[in-house]
C-alpha cells in the first residue's frame, strides 16, 4: 500500500466521518479487535447516556478516559462510539508510523492525568528541546530552546501510539465508560430546546447496526469533517490551502537532536529519534502527487535539494540580512543561539509516503443545545506548527473541568449555560493561535521581496530577543 | 383554585374542635382572615393574631409533648395561588419569567449541598447527597428539586397549585436518573405535617425528613409562626432548614419592587408584596421561637445586567438562611447518631 487517500481509509473499514486523518494509518494497526455492540435494553426505549462521544480518535479517547476519571462524574453512563476497530498495541511496531504529533507540556499534563503518559513513555515518544526556523529566501534562522535543558519543550509522539495508550487506559475504566467499536452513526436526532409532548428531550443518535441510543449530551470528537456539526448547520470558517501534505519518515545521515522548520516549500521535520525524522513537507497540489510517485531515491534527493538549496535568495535580501544582523550583534553581542545547519537525509522509511490536502476550518459555534464540539471538529489547523492535538487536548481539559463542576452543581449536563463558557474559553484561547499559525503560513509561502525581507528582519529581531521567544514558547505550551 | 378553597374551610372548621385554648377568639380571627388578601390596612390584625398563635402554641408545649399542626392552611393566599396557576406553563423557560429563578440556583443548591455536606459526613462520590431526604416546600415546577434529586437525595417536592405539579411531573418524568428519586404532590406543608402526624404509626419515623427547603415561598405566605413549627414537625432532629427570601428594608421596595417588577420585568409584576417581606431578625426571632438554631445568614446580589447572581456581604434585599433543627434530648441524640454512624 502506497497511496493512502481517503477512500482508501474508508475501504479499509474505517468510517471517513468518524476518523480524522491525524490519528489513523491504516498501516500500523497490529491487532485488530473485534469488539461486539453492546445490545441494548430492548424495551421498547432506547437506552439512555448521560454522555456520548463521537469520535475515538486521540481527542475523543482523551476526552472518554478524562470523563470516566472524575469523580463527579462516577456513576453517570458514559459511551463512546467509535467507527474503527479497536486499536491495540503489544508491542511497538520497528518502523515509525507517519501521522505523528507534537505535544505540548500542557497536553502532556493532561495525558498523565489520564494515566496515558507513562503508557506512551513506555511505548516511544521523543523529547526535543529545541526548534529551528530558516527562512528559504535568506540565510537568516530563529532558533527556540529552553534555557534549561531539563525541561523538555515538547514531544514528538505518533498519533497511533497515543491512540493505543488511551485505548489501554479505556479498558481499565471499563465501569465508568462504554465504548463501542465499529459503530458507523448514520443519523443524529436533535431535541428541540423548549420540551415539547411527545418529543424526545435527548439528542437521538442511529447506528448502522440499526440501534440507537439515547443521550443528554453529545460531544463530537469526529474530526475535520465532522459529521455532527455538518448535521447541526453550524458554519464554518474554512477554506483550503492550496497545498498538500506529504508526509514521510526520513532517516538521516547524522545524529539530530533538534525539530527544523523551512519555510516555502513549507518543510517541518519532526524528530522521532536520534536519526529518524518525521517529515511534513507542504507543496502544492501537483507537486505533492509528484513527490509521491517518486521513487525512492528521487525523494531523497528533493529533500536534500529543498533543505539546502539556495536558489531563492536574492543579491539584495542577503546583503540586508547580514547588515541587519550585523547591527543587532553590535546592540546585542550576547544575543543569539548556535545554529544548526539543516540535516542531510540518507533515506526514508519504507513505504511510509502519505498525502493529504491542507486547509484550515474553524467552527462558528462549538456548542448548541446538548451538543459540544471538541478538537479538529471544532478548529483544523495546518500542521506547521504540530498544534493541533494540543488545541483538541486543551479542549479536552477545559470541557472536562466544567462538566465536571456542572455535575457537582447538580445541574442538566446538556444545559447551555455551563457549555457557552466552554465555548466562550476556548475560542479566546485557539482564535489567536489558528490566527497566527494562518500568518506565518502566509508569510512564509512567498517569494516577494518585501515580505521576504520583512520576515527576516523579523526573524532575526525575534531571535535576539530572548523574552519574545519565551513567549512564544510559553503560548504554545499550553 | 376552588378545590384549595373548599379544603382550606374544611380544615378551619374540622380542625378547630380539637385546639384546647382560646378557640372562640380564634375562630373570629380566622373567618376574617380566609379570602382576604394581606395588605397594609390589616397588618395590625395580622399582629394580633401572631401574638394569638405564639400564645396558643406555648399553651400546646405545656399541654401536649408533641407538636399539633392541625391549624388552617390560612398560610397559603388564594390570591397568591391564583398568580402562580397563571405562569404554570413558564417554568422551564430558562429566559422566561423564571429566568432569574434558574439562575438562583447556582447559589441555592451549592448552598444547600456544602450545607448538608458538613452535617452529613458519608460521601458517595457522584453523589454528594446521596441517601438524604429533602422536602421542597413550594417547588413550583421543580427547579430547585431536580439538580437536588441529581446529586442524589430522595427529594419530594410539594406545591399547593396544582397545574405547577403538573409541569414538574412533566419534566422530572423524562429523565430515568429523577424518576425514582424525585417525586411531587400537590399539597400544602401543613397538609403533609398533618399526615404524617396521622398516618399509621409504622411511617412516623420514616417519614421524616433530613433537610427542608423553602426557596423564595416565605414572602408568599400569610402564617409564617405555622409554617416554622410545621417545619419543626417534619424534620428529623438536627435537621437542617433553608430559606431564601427577601428583606423587608427600603431598598428591597426600591429595587425588589419597583425596579425588578415594574421597570426592568425580571418578575411578572405584582410577584411579590412587601408587607410579605420579613428580616433576617425576625425571621431568626421566628425560627429560635419554634426550636431551630440558625446556623448561617448570607446576604445574594442579583445582576440583571448579566443575569446572574452572586453572595455578597449585604442582606439588604435577597438573603439565604440556614438553620438547624434543635435537638431535644441531647444525650438520646447523641446515641441515635450513634445508631445512625454505624449502618451507614
Amino acid at each position: 500500500m502506497h497511496k493512502l487517500t481517503r477512500a482508501t481509509l474508508a475501504f479499509n473499514g474505517l468510517g471517513r466521518c468518524l476518523v480524522a486523518d491525524k490519528h489513523v494509518s491504516a498501516l500500523q494497526i497490529h491487532s485488530r479487535g473485534f469488539v461486539c455492540a453492546q445490545h441494548v435494553d430492548d424495551l421498547g426505549k432506547n437506552e439512555v447516556y448521560d454522555i456520548i462521544i463521537s469520535g475515538g480518535g486521540m481527542v475523543g479517547s482523551a476526552m472518554a478516559c478524562s470523563l470516566g476519571m472524575d469523580r463527579n462524574l462516577e456513576g453517570k453512563k458514559i459511551l463512546l462510539l467509535e467507527a474503527g476497530n479497536k486499536k491495540v498495541m503489544h508491542k511497538v511496531p520497528d518502523t515509525y508510523s507517519t501521522r505523528v504529533s507534537s505535544i505540548s507540556p500542557g497536553s502532556a499534563t493532561l495525558l498523565t492525568g489520564v494515566g496515558a503518559w507513562e503508557h506512551i513513555t513506555k511505548m516511544r515518544c521523543k523529547p526535543y528541546k529545541r526548534m529551528q526556523v530558516w527562512d528559504a529566501c535568506s540565510d537568516v534562522l530563529i532558533t527556540f530552546d529552553k534555557e534549561d535543558m531539563q525541561d523538555e519543550m515538547a514531544h514528538i509522539v505518533e498519533n497511533d501510539v497515543v491512540v493505543a495508550a488511551l485505548t489501554k487506559q479505556l479498558d481499565d475504566l471499563s465501569d465508568n465508560v462504554q465504548v463501542k467499536y465499529r459503530s458507523k452513526v448514520v443519523k443524529y436526532s436533535w431535541p428541540m430546546p423548549h420540551q415539547q409532548a411527545n418529543a424526545i428531550p435527548w439528542v437521538k443518535v442511529t447506528l448502522a447496526s440499526g440501534e440507537s441510543v439515547e443521550t443528554k449530551l453529545l460531544i463530537g470528537a469526529d474530526g475535520p469533517n465532522s459529521m455532527v456539526r455538518q448535521e447541526l448547520g453550524i458554519p464554518t470558517v474554512k477554506w483550503n490551502y492550496d497545498q498538500s501534505a506529504v508526509v514521510a519518515v526520513l532517516h538521516l545521515s547524522e545524529s539530530q537532536k533538534y525539530l527544523l522548520t523551512l519555510p516555502r516549500p513549507i518543510l517541518c521535520a519532526l524528530q522521532l529519534s536520534d536519526t529518524e525524522s518525521s517529515l511534513v513537507w507542504s507543496t502544492s497540489h501537483q507537486q505533492a502527487q509528484e513527490l509521491l510517485e517518486l521513487d525512492e531515491e528521487s525523494f531523497v534527493d528533493a529533500i536534500n535539494s529543498a533543505f539546502w538549496s539556495n536558489e531563492n535568495q536574492s543579491e539584495l535580501i542577503e546583503t540586508a540580512g547580514s547588515l541587519f544582523r550585523s547591527t543587532l550583534s553590535a546592540i546585542m553581542p550576547s544575543a543569539g543561539s548556535p545554529r544548526q545547519l539543516p540535516p542531510s537525509v540518507a533515506g526514508i522509511g519504507p513505504k511510509s509516503r502519505v498525502k493529504f490536502p491542507l486547509g484550515i476550518g474553524h467552527a462558528s459555534e462549538y456548542i448548541r443545545h446538548r451538543v459540544a464540539l471538541i478538537g479538529d471538529a471544532a478548529h483544523r489547523v495546518h500542521p506547521l506548527a504540530g498544534q493541533g492535538a494540543n488545541l483538541g487536548f486543551g479542549d479536552v481539559a477545559c470541557l472536562t473541568r466544567i462538566l465536571s463542576q456542572a455535575a457537582f452543581d447538580g445541574k442538566d449536563l446538556g444545559a447551555m449555560q455551563h457549555l457557552l463558557e466552554y465555548e466562550t474559553e476556548r475560542q479566546r484561547h485557539n482564535l489567536p493561535m489558528m490566527a497566527a499559525i494562518d500568518l506565518m503560513k502566509r508569510l512564509y509561502s512567498t517569494n516577494a521581496a518585501p515580505v521576504v525581507l520583512l520576515r527576516t528582519f523579523g526573524l532575526q529581531a525575534t531571535n535576539m530577543v530572548p523574552a519574545l521567544k519565551e513567549q512564544i514558547m510559553g503560548f504554545a505550551s499550553k | 383554585t376552588n378545590n384549595i378553597s373548599c379544603s382550606v374551610q374544611r380544615l378551619v372548621k374540622g380542625n378547630f374542635s380539637r385546639l384546647p385554648l382560646g378557640t372562640k377568639v380564634c375562630e373570629r380571627l380566622v373567618r376574617g382572615f380566609v379570602g382576604r388578601q394581606r395588605s397594609a390596612s390589616s397588618w395590625t390584625a395580622v399582629c394580633t393574631q401572631r401574638a394569638v398563635c405564639k400564645q396558643r402554641a406555648v399553651c400546646k408545649q405545656r399541654t401536649q409533648p408533641t407538636v399539633t399542626c392541625h391549624t388552617s392552611a390560612r398560610s397559603v393566599d388564594p390570591d397568591e395561588l391564583r398568580r402562580f396557576q397563571s405562569l404554570a406553563g413558564k417554568w422551564w423557560d430558562d429566559h422566561g419569567e423564571f429566568a432569574a429563578l434558574h439562575a438562583l440556583n447556582d447559589l441555592r443548591v451549592p448552598f444547600i449541598r456544602d450545607n448538608l455536606l458538613n452535617v452529613h459526613r458519608t460521601r458517595v462520590p457522584g453523589k454528594p447527597l446521596g441517601g438524604l431526604r429533602i422536602l421542597d416546600v413550594g417547588c413550583g415546577g421543580g427547579l430547585l428539586t431536580e439538580p437536588l434529586g441529581r446529586l442524589g437525595a430522595n427529594v419530594l417536592g410539594i406545591d399547593p397549585v396544582g397545574d405547577s405539579i403538573g409541569t414538574a411531573k412533566l419534566h422530572s418524568s423524562i429523565d430515568p436518573d429523577l424518576r425514582d428519586r424525585v417525586r411531587y404532590r400537590a399539597c400544602t406543608l401543613e397538609e403533609l405535617s398533618a399526615e404524617r402526624e396521622g398516618g399509621g404509626r409504622e411511617e412516623q419515623g420514616a417519614a421524616q425528613f433530613h433537610a427542608v427547603v423553602a426557596s423564595e415561598v416565605v414572602e408568599h405566605l400569610a402564617d409564617l409562626e405555622t409554617f416554622g413549627l410545621c417545619c419543626n414537625h417534619v424534620l428529623k432532629p438536627g435537621g437542617s432548614l433553608f430559606i431564601t427570601t427577601i428583606n423587608k428594608t427600603n431598598l428591597s421596595y426600591a429595587l425588589g419592587i419597583v425596579v425588578a417588577e415594574q421597570l426592568l420585568r425580571i418578575v411578572p409584576s405584582g410577584t411579590h408584596d412587601w408587607e410579605k417581606f420579613i428580616s433576617p431578625v425576625e425571621l431568626e426571632r421566628l425560627l429560635e421561637s419554634n426550636g431551630f438554631s440558625v446556623q448561617s445568614v448570607r446576604g445574594m446580589l442579583y445582576n440583571p445586567a448579566s443575569g446572574a447572581w452572586s453572595w455578597t456581604d449585604s442582606t439588604a434585599i435577597n438573603y439565604a438562611l440556614h438553620a438547624v433543627k434543635v435537638r431535644d434530648d441531647p444525650d438520646a441524640n447523641q446515641a441515635e447518631g450513634h445508631a445512625e454512624a454505624a449502618h451507614s
